[in-house]
């Protein structure tokens, strides 16, 4: 993918470079402006990892390895104008410094790889994840197609550039003076290699990432994810569904209570220690204990303190017991949601 | 027995170690083009550069080939090192490309091997490949080996190359070996803690895993060099320092390499 010196003409070069420099000029000028201060360390440094990662030996299915670039990686997590700015950096030092790529062949380079490779790695990424949350999985098959797709885009316009080299530089015998091969050879001899191998490890390394990413530094996902809702597994109408769902069932099955026989022990009133039937209950559970004649004068007291508005789960407007029972759930439902969303109300403003 | 994808990517970063160690004490040495102003130097290798890259004769590609090499004899940069560090490479790369050209190019027929024809114009277009890519490479080297980075940083800085660019690019070029050591830590700790041979899918993993980690601390990294700089003073303006003075052995630098240029720009065009 790194086209080294001697394969494009000069001219198609200086094209190439031309063609860059308005991505590059546009990008710079958004992130001077987004970034300020920032801008240079920040670029700095992810030129150096996109650099690293490009020497990762990465093992693909079917037993090969090969290497990605990591354009996918920076598209993602840094948005296209930064990714093109650190992919290009990253591929000037391999040119002039490592000898990777040609120096006349920067520009091609940088337009190919950082430029339509963050491109399409972003919109193919923004495309497919959609809103999904920041953990959804759909994150990562975006993340694999973007990947994917980046690299084999990138290698496609490599090809055509390499193709059409034979058609318009030749000596006068006829014989090519650069890239030999024209595009009926050129693209498939291209795609096929980066299909494949080049291709998936492209697609490892960027799932890989971001599948990664998810789990240990989420925050990291969140630049190229702006309507990214919150994780369906862990808030939301989604994940407490069954909760509310148990809790509507629990209501209703609230007048199930009145069948029960008996008395709760210790939930008696003053007036249970006069009433023969209730004294019976009082003492059967317990132990058959006879209860005191009459109430405790605590309790005597206390009892007038205050006055529940539904007495006993039966509201006095009401005429059915197990209409009371549920029409009492829900209120006390109600009310302790209430009581939930004020204070998280009350919390959210500090 | 078969190296594992660990110790291929711990060899590929200690090769790239390796390289930048060796051009720096290469370009520390006492040599012919060390001594050009760094100015003078990126000037005329990239002119020779382009001059091969344009050429439409071998001869000529040949004779700026034959040229480099004598710019490494007196540089002290050792023949051997170009041949493994950059004609092996390229030669194989190229050589893998531009071989079938010999068959695939259509022309006049030179000789038969069985279904194969070697034409003249595809042992032509296979030589332009790999000589223009060879010497191109060549002189790029030499470039990088005889001259410290932060000089071609400034030497870029005097042809109205954006100083933002020749800042960023020094500074990365710094923080490719601070991330270079800290990837190298983590897959021999890794290797380290490695008994027995890890399934292709946990390799996958672990590989992915190793780049989301590079990739946090790179960020992590980032914000901390951002607020190093703050507190030295660093408020968004760059500046690059100019601190070269071109003397007489320069200009006539200058003169040698425009002379080649310029001769190899009409032998080339013939």
């Amino acid at each position: 993918m790194h086209i080294p010196d001697g394969y494009l003409s000069p001219s198609t070069c200086a094209g190439l470079c031309a063609a860059s420099a308005p991505f590059w000029y546009v990008s710079l000028r958004r992130l001077k402006r987004a970034l300020h201060t920032r801008l240079v360390p920040l670029l700095s440094v992810f030129a150096a990892f996109s650099f690293i990662v490009m020497m990762f030996n990465l093992p693909l299915p079917g037993g090969t390895t090969g290497h990605a670039v990591g354009v996918a990686v920076a598209a993602i997590v840094l948005g296209p104008a930064a990714s093109i700015l650190a992919i290009s950096t990253a591929l000037v030092i391999q040119a002039i410094f490592f000898g990777d790529g040609g120096i006349t062949a920067i520009g091609a380079n940088c337009f190919n790889m950082a430029i339509i490779g963050s491109l399409v790695a972003w919109a193919v990424y923004r495309l497919i994840s959609g809103r999904a949350p920041i953990e959804s999985p759909r994150r990562v098959i975006a993340a694999a197609f973007a990947g994917y797709l980046s690299i084999n885009v990138a290698a496609l316009a490599a090809a055509v550039e390499f193709g059409i080299q034979p058609m318009l530089f030749h000596d006068a015998s006829g014989a090519p003076l650069y890239a030999p091969y024209p595009l009926h050879i050129a693209i498939p001899a291209m795609m096929i290699g980066h299909l494949t191998v080049a291709g998936l490890a492209e697609l490892v390394i960027t799932a890989g990432v971001v599948a990664y990413l998810q789990r240990a530094d989420p925050g990291l996902l969140l630049n190229t994810a702006p309507g990214a809702t919150a994780d369906p597994r862990t808030s939301g109408w989604t994940s407490t569904k069954p909760l509310w769902i148990a809790l509507a069932v629990l209501m209703v099955l609230t007048p199930l209570g009145i069948l029960a026989a008996g008395s709760a022990w210790g939930e008696w009133s003053p007036e249970d220690f006069t009433n023969p039937s209730a004294r019976t209950e009082i003492a059967t559970a317990s132990r058959n204990a006879a209860p005191p004649v009459n109430a405790p004068a605590g309790m005597q007291r206390l009892a007038s303190f205050w006055t529940a508005p539904m007495p006993r789960y039966a509201p006095p407007f009401l005429k059915s017991a197990s209409f009371g029972y549920l029409l009492s759930a829900l209120a006390g439902t109600g009310l302790t949601i209430l009581v939930f969303l004020f204070a998280g109300w009350i919390l959210n403003r500090q | 027995m078969k190296s594992d994808f660990i110790e291929r990517t711990l060899a590929s970063l200690l090769s790239a170690s390796e390289y930048a160690a060796h051009a720096e004490s290469v370009a520390a040495s006492r040599g012919a083009l060390q001594r050009v102003d760094p100015r003078i130097k990126v000037a005329g290798l990239f002119a020779l550069i382009l001059v091969v890259a344009a050429s439409r004769n071998l001869k000529t590609i040949a004779a700026l080939f034959a040229a480099a090499l004598l710019l490494a004899a007196v540089s002290s940069v050792p023949v051997t090192r170009l041949a493994v560090w950059v004609w092996s490479p390229v030669l194989f790369f190229t050589g893998t490309i531009a071989a079938p050209a010999v068959f695939l190019t259509p022309g006049a027929t030179l000789a038969t091997l069985g279904p194969l024809t070697i034409t003249q114009q595809g042992l032509h277009s296979a030589a332009f490949l790999i000589s223009r890519a060879e010497t191109a490479a060549t002189l790029s080297a030499l470039l990088v080996l005889t001259t410290p980075w932060p000089w071609v940083l400034k030497a870029l800085r005097t042809f109205r190359f954006p100083a933002v660019l020749v800042v960023i690019l020094g500074m990365t070029y710094r923080y490719v070996f601070v991330i270079l050591e800290t990837a190298l830590d983590m897959f021999e700790s890794r290797k380290s803690r490695t008994v027995g041979v890890l399934e292709p899918a946990e390799r996958r993993r672990l590989s992915a895993a190793a780049a989301g980690v590079l990739l946090s601390k790179s960020l992590h990294l980032s914000g901390e060099v951002h607020l190093a700089m703050q507190s030295r003073g660093f408020r968004g303006e760059t500046h690059v320092m100019h601190d070269f003075h071109a003397g007489a052995a320069d200009w006539c630098w200058l003169g040698g390499f425009a002379s080649t240029a310029a001769l190899a720009v009409w032998a080339g065009a013939l």
